[in-house]
């Protein structure tokens, strides 16, 4: 469990944050970028993601852009803050406490930092898959991802 | 005298106070759906609890009495739209309507270089069997402009007609934004011009009267659900000589005469050509009652009580200040807006955590958005059984909707 409570004013603050001003939302010019579309039946968000992994096989820089609601859009924008810097198992394990946190299951919140914010989703069903749509994204590239 | 509270209680849906995240529901998706009046039920019950039996494949009483019900719905149908009985054929609802038009009309019909002329505010429905039937055929799809009002003008149809078209399709109403299309004029222009005018009829069958006859329209397509009947539902109304011209898209048992070895088969006369397979009994005869409810309340009534809602939606939604709409001047009973610096998504979840049921995003009429420049919006759409108070709830939500967060906290 965190470290400190977070409180609803604390997630509200952080979702509307990465919502009004993300900091990752961009299509990158530079090279080397691997990068996946991903899209909803049942919603409007239609989103790419893109990666970038260093010699070391850490990520060195990661990237969303598209159409999306606040959900989608802030989510999308930590986990790029979340994956960079870390390698490929690191960033599978985030991404799978992230998921069993989405999912009301137990998990690692050690490893999530500003993504708790969206430990409620769960309260709207219909926007599960917005909490997810960027990260189901980057686990499709990791899967697919064979660093040099 | 319209007594909108007298016809709630019709509605188990709406008798029985049904609740969404712990507040009373408030459902605003009317053109998504509808509720079903207990006389569609209960007509539905007794066929399966008491009167289950296949149409048109026995010689007992009980298979008699199913054949009687289903042709009793389909008279119901067709005095519904002033058809012939003969010209109404029942379908899963609206795009398998229109699909069989594609796959038994215009997929014999059209040759290459034809053009299928259709407008850019068309349901998916409307567009995809069209895009098919073009790839298939060799034909080419065109689009009506929409005016700067968004409507379908009749002068936009001259326009867009050339001697390469030879079959039209638009929507009577427009699924996003309400407004009416004048089909009595796109049928005359279009015939004059050698062409075949098919009616997407799915958002105004519902709301509007529909006389086949009088609009002169060559084919129109509905859904049952969209008016109180089961999902699952519908019809295809076609003029009978095309009907007959035209090939069945699926066979099978109930629509053939005989066949042979040699692969030789004659078919049944329209309607039951183009109903292969056993009909869904049960969803028909709640059609037919549907149809029958619907006409009681009256469509003339219906329309007035939508059009005096949207008035009110409309002036109390502006009173607010915080929305852009999209659609102030339609005729339809539908709002589609945006709260100011809320997206749509965002907007129709924190409506949900208020017990209201809204639809945000392109309402499966994806390429209008690009003339609305906006990628999706809210859309708020009323029936018969639709309240001022369930308005007052939306308006006072949108007065609200930049708490949005609230739904997750």
């Amino acid at each position: 469990m965190p470290t400190f409570e977070l409180t609803p004013a604390m997630m509200r603050e952080i979702i509307m944050d990465h919502y009004s001003s993300p900091r990752h939302k961009v299509t990158p010019e530079g090279e080397g970028y691997e990068t996946l579309h991903s899209s909803s039946i049942n919603c409007i968000d239609d989103i790419d993601v893109f990666l970038k992994f260093d010699g070391n096989g850490k990520v060195k820089d990661a990237c969303w852009n598209g159409t999306a609601c606040a959900i989608s859009t802030a989510s999308s924008d930590i986990l790029c803050d979340l994956l960079i810097g870390h390698d490929e198992k690191e960033a599978k394990y985030i991404i799978d406490q992230y998921r069993k946190m989405i999912h009301e299951e137990p998990y690692d919140s050690s490893v999530l930092e500003e993504a708790l914010a969206f430990m409620n989703t769960g309260r709207q069903a219909a926007r599960i898959h917005c909490a997810l749509i960027g990260w189901d994204a980057v686990e499709e590239i990791l899967k697919g991802h064979h660093h040099e | 005298m319209y007594d909108v509270y007298k016809i709630r209680n019709d509605f188990p849906m709406l008798r029985e106070p049904q609740t969404m995240q712990g507040h009373p529901l408030v459902f605003l998706d009317n053109a998504s759906t509808t509720f079903k009046p207990d006389r569609v039920l209960d007509a539905m019950d007794v066929y399966n609890r008491k009167e289950t039996a296949n149409s048109h494949r026995g010689d007992y009483d009980l298979c008699n009495k199913a054949d009687r019900a289903v042709a009793k719905a389909r008279e119901s149908v067709a005095r519904f739209l002033n058809a012939g009985v003969n010209e109404i054929v029942f379908t899963a609802g609206a795009t398998s309507a229109l699909n069989l038009v594609a796959y038994g009309y215009c997929l014999k019909v059209l040759k290459p270089g034809d053009e299928i002329l259709i407008s850019l505010a068309e349901h998916a429905s409307n567009v995809l069997p069209w895009f098919r039937i073009a790839s298939l055929t060799g034909a080419k799809v065109k689009y009506i402009p929409l005016s700067e009002g968004n409507r379908i003008t009749v002068e936009a149809v001259k326009t867009a007609l050339t001697p390469h078209t030879k079959f039209v399709s638009v929507a009577y109403v427009g699924n996003v934004l309400g407004y009416i299309a004048p089909i009595k004029e796109i049928a005359a222009l279009a015939h004059a011009n050698g062409a075949v005018l098919c009616v997407d009829g799915a958002q105004s069958t519902p709301h509007l009267k529909t006389d086949v006859k009088d609009l002169d329209c060559d084919f129109l397509a509905f859904s049952g659900h969209k008016f109180c009947a089961p999902t699952g539902t519908g019809a295809l109304y076609g003029k009978y000589d095309l009907l007959c011209a035209m090939d069945p898209f699926e066979t099978g048992g109930g629509m053939n005469v005989k066949f042979y070895p040699d692969g030789t088969a004659t078919y049944l006369l329209p309607p039951m050509k183009f109903e292969a397979g056993t009909l869904n009994v049960a969803g028909i005869i709640g059609l037919g009652e549907a149809v029958e409810y619907v006409s009681s309340i009256g469509l003339e009534e219906i329309s007035a009580h939508e059009h005096m809602l949207k008035a009110y939606a409309v002036e109390k939604l502006l009173a607010t200040g915080m929305v852009d709409i999209y659609n102030a001047d339609s005729e339809g009973g539908i709002v589609t807006f945006n709260v100011h610096g809320v997206f749509s998504q965002d907007f129709a979840t924190y409506l949900n955590a208020q017990g209201i049921a809204c639809r945000s995003g392109q309402h499966c009429a994806k390429m209008l958005n690009d003339v609305l420049c906006v990628p999706a919006t809210v859309r708020a759409s009323f029936y018969l059984y639709t309240t001022k108070e369930e308005i007052d709830a939306l308006v006072e939500a949108v007065k609200h909707g930049g708490n949005f967060l609230d739904a997750y906290f």
